[in-house]
């Protein structure tokens, strides 16, 4: 195979990874929103506490694995914790209050990741059996980790697809996403799905966070980046979708990647300009309810 | 009463500069330019019920319309650069505008606030504009007419009294579109837009106006905001910029117009003072702002919601 | 007999599988109320958001004045001429009653696009609305705001905003829903006295006020016409008797 046929090929294996992380992050975003009519601009932080939280256990631990079974549990708590807190009152307020709830949220966090860690830049070692690169020609390697982490969110993606389709909560959650009112109605404890809902995207863009330190490193404002590329991922995929949350992930991550290497000078707004086909053809996204 | 208020307000701050110092003159006329961005916020999100994360993609291209319009070694010519600064934020915010009024809700919030990032990653990656480092506008923008000078933009006083200049006569221009037809179409549509468009109104170009003549007096703002300090970087674009202004329009009091003029005193001089207090401020401003949205759903402006009832206009208040 | 200003003709609305509204012939002519009755779920309320531009029909078509207006835009068929009160009531609720009417008559002008001169300046849009609330005996509640109206004076408020808008055919959802026996009295002198002026179709349940003021009615069962003439011919009518009106009206 020709060097420039196998270095596309490299842009796709990587357009997918990102997409596939980004749908981690997405995908709680879309829920939380279609579920529990909530938009959370906080939700990027969740995905920098992860990171942060991948940093700190592993110096701790030594260890990247024991550092996310440890993280995880500690995200789903701090996700009830806000929960109670602060998303529960904000179920009937308008969505300006919303916005600026969680926009004072996303300041608090902030400040909060900078007294407790500072404002450096971090690594975070790969484990060291996944730290080494498969060897394609002389010049051209892939790393095996980013292997690793599409195959781990691939999985994830797809127990979540499995969870949506085949399980009561899935069938409330898809209920729920297209008619609040009536899963009320229906008796179904919404006060519970609301929580295990809020609480699983936090995990989820928290996990993305600590598998993806490693390769993106950690550093102040990583969270409000990813943030505003998982609102066009649910803008292009329609609100509360995870169908449209994964195609959507998918068409950036990829469109990113392809634009970063093809086309430098506009790469930055590929991603808008997605958006804005995706706009004029389908205002409420690929899978939307309007 | 409101007359009154408005007036008493007017005159304080036309007579500060006799007691206040060069930092807070400074300060306050930062201030006052932020108001007529908060005002033209105002008028989409809460006249026209359209509530934009991304208007600072307006106020960015009045301030670096600015820089692109001053030529090397001299000074741009004030009213020409400042309505042409106000034209290109118009266009921008018609052909945004045509893009994100088909979203509505939240697909719409969202979408505004992806459009501004776009200006945001335009503006670093370009080096025409600086990159992320930004530009500077060595010259002030001259005002000169014929020959006579009538003020010097350089001089803080003076550009003081400018900006409060731009903050009454905009909020005097917004209290006259209200008024009139359109003004009363656009909260029509915010209070309902199904029943506006049962009525036979076509509510899309409404919006759309709307949609522009905001963002044509965020470039404005913009324009000003770069012509007082004589940089302009990306952040102008920034998400910051559009959250911190759009808290300035809810804490104040939205859908008040004098709501966001109170909340960019208010919040800016929050600012100040947590600053002084500690590096990180912005923990307490994030309390108070999460606090206040628990506690407080009318903001400062109060009664908000109240005050928008339309009734004929009494002649005074 | 007058030509119908708006008529329909094999009209039908399918929503999927589900036919909510079957090959229809229906007309409206200036000066009289033509009321439409039937069981709920007969397909009324299709019938009128296809009427009225809210609804686009599968296939048959709909004709005002002469021209052809099925699939017309919503906002474009209010303008032409066509008003229509709603089952429930979306008035403006913190606009004051005035206001309400205003905003209304405004919508028949050819544009708002105005940012200077003040609305209430426009004097025959204040006068419109005026005369509108006065029509229907609200112009002592003007400057209260809508939410403040009890529920009649809210359904006497939608009919005037109706009205203010001066148009031709007036489409009228159950106005008498939930009103006490004064207030229904009212209203259906009110319409009365509006048909003189306008062309009305009436959907109602109240047997006494169809009967009281319909020159025509049409009977409307599963979607399709089942009669249609005089009253008192269709109330001698057995098919009708049978499919409708032998139990008590029933209320929504």
């Amino acid at each position: 195979m020709s060097d420039g046929v196998l270095f596309f090929l490299i842009q796709i294996l990587n357009g997918v990874q990102q997409g596939l992380l980004l749908f981690l992050i997405a995908s709680g975003l879309t829920l939380v929103f279609g579920i529990m009519g909530i938009i959370n601009l906080a939700h990027g932080s969740f995905y920098m506490m992860g990171a942060y939280l991948a940093f700190s256990l592993t110096e701790l631990t030594g260890n990247l694995w024991l550092a996310i079974l440890l993280g995880i549990p500690l995200s789903v708590a701090v996700g009830l914790a806000l929960e109670f807190l602060l998303f529960a009152r904000l179920y009937r307020r308008d969505h300006l209050y919303q916005v600026l709830l969680t926009y004072g949220l996303i300041l608090i966090m902030e400040e909060l990741r900078s007294l407790l860690f500072g404002d450096d830049v971090h690594g975070v070692a790969k484990p060291v059996f996944l730290d080494f690169s498969i060897p394609l020609t002389e010049t051209l390697a892939y790393p095996i980790y980013r292997l690793f982490m599409s195959a781990v969110c691939l999985l994830i993606a797809l127990m979540l697809a499995l969870v949506i389709r085949r399980t009561r909560l899935g069938m409330t959650i898809r209920a729920g996403a297209v008619n609040r009112e009536m899963v009320s109605v229906l008796g179904i404890d919404v006060g519970l799905v609301y929580r295990v809902v809020f609480a699983g995207g936090v995990a989820l863009a928290a996990f993305a966070g600590m598998i993806a330190a490693p390769v993106a490193s950690v550093y102040p404002g990583m969270g409000n980046q990813i943030l505003i590329v998982s609102f066009v991922v649910v803008v292009i995929g329609g609100i509360g979708s995870i169908k449209g949350a994964f195609l959507g992930s998918l068409l950036i991550g990829l469109g990113e990647t392809f634009g970063q290497v093809y086309a430098p000078a506009i790469s930055g707004m590929t991603v808008y300009m997605l958006m804005a086909a995706v706009l004029l053809w389908r205002p409420t996204g690929l899978f939307g309810h309007s | 009463m409101r007359v009154a208020i408005f007036i008493f307000g007017a005159v304080g701050l036309a007579l500060f500069p006799l007691v206040g110092g060069a930092f807070y003159l400074q300060l306050f006329a930062k201030i006052m330019v932020m108001a007529v961005f908060a005002m033209s916020l105002d008028l989409l999100a809460g006249y026209t019920g359209l509530v934009s994360l991304g208007h600072a993609a307006f106020f960015g291209i009045g301030a670096y319309a600015l820089y692109l319009l001053t030529p090397e070694y001299a000074a741009a010519n004030f009213w020409l650069s400042s309505l042409v600064a106000m034209g290109a934020a118009a266009l921008a915010s018609l052909v945004i505008g045509l893009l994100v009024l088909r979203a509505s809700g939240v697909y719409f919030i969202m979408a505004t606030l992806a459009f501004a990032q776009m200006f945001f990653y335009f503006a670093t990656g370009s080096k025409l504009l600086g990159g992320s480092d930004g530009v500077s506008i060595d010259l002030r923008p001259d005002p000169a007419i014929l020959g006579w000078t009538p003020f010097d933009l350089g001089n803080r006083v003076q550009f003081y009294y400018v900006a409060l200049a731009a903050m009454l006569t905009t909020y005097a221009l917004l209290r006259v579109v209200l008024r009139s037809l359109f003004g009363h179409t656009i909260q029509g549509i915010r209070a309902s837009e199904q029943r506006m468009r049962a009525l036979g109104y076509p509510v899309f170009r409404y919006r759309l106006a709307a949609f522009v003549l905001a963002g044509a007096l965020a470039g404005l703002a913009g324009y000003l905001a770069a012509a007082q300090f004589g940089t302009v970087n990306p952040e102008f674009f920034g998400w910051q910029m559009s959250g911190t202004v759009l808290m300035m329009v809810i804490l104040g009091g939205i859908g008040t117009l004098h709501g966001p003029i109170l909340g960019a005193f208010a919040l800016t001089l929050l600012q100040e003072l947590m600053s002084e207090l500690t590096k990180h401020w912005l923990l307490p401003m994030g309390i108070f702002i999460v606090l206040a949205v628990l506690l407080l759903p009318q903001g400062i402006g109060g009664l908000a919601l109240a005050r928008r009832k339309l009734q004929p206009e009494p002649a005074d208040d | 007999m007058t030509e119908p200003v708006l008529r329909t003709e094999a009209l039908s609305k399918r929503f999927g599988g589900l036919s909510a509204v079957s090959d229809v012939a229906i007309d409206l002519r200036h000066g009289e109320v033509h009321a439409l009755i039937g069981p709920n779920g007969a397909g009324k309320s299709t019938l009128i958001n296809l009427l009225s531009g809210a609804a686009t029909p599968t296939s048959g078509s709909v004709r005002f004045e002469g021209r052809e207006i099925a699939g017309l835009a919503f906002d474009r068929v209010a303008r032409l001429g066509i008003a229509r009160s709603y089952q429930r009531t979306t008035v403006f609720r913190d606009f004051t009653a005035f206001e309400n009417c205003r905003l209304a008559a405004q919508a028949r002008l050819p544009s708002s696009m105005r940012f200077i001169r003040p609305a209430l300046s426009y004097r025959a849009l204040v006068e419109a609305a005026q005369r509108a609330l006065a029509l229907v005996g609200l112009q002592g509640s003007a400057d209260r705001a809508a939410s403040s109206l009890s529920h009649g004076e809210q359904r006497q408020l939608e009919i005037a905003m109706t009205l203010a808008t001066e148009p031709k055919v007036l489409l009228l959802d159950e106005p008498l829903a939930g009103m006490g026996a004064e207030e229904s009295r009212r209203m259906v002198t009110l319409i009365a006295t509006l048909a003189e002026r306008h062309a009305i179709l009436l959907v109602e349940h109240d047997m006494d006020a169809v009967f009281s003021i319909a020159r025509r009615l049409t009977v409307m069962v599963n979607g399709r016409v089942l009669e249609s003439g005089a009253p008192e011919a269709i109330r001698e009518s057995p098919a009708v008797q049978e499919a409708y009106l032998g139990g008590a009206e029933a209320a929504p």
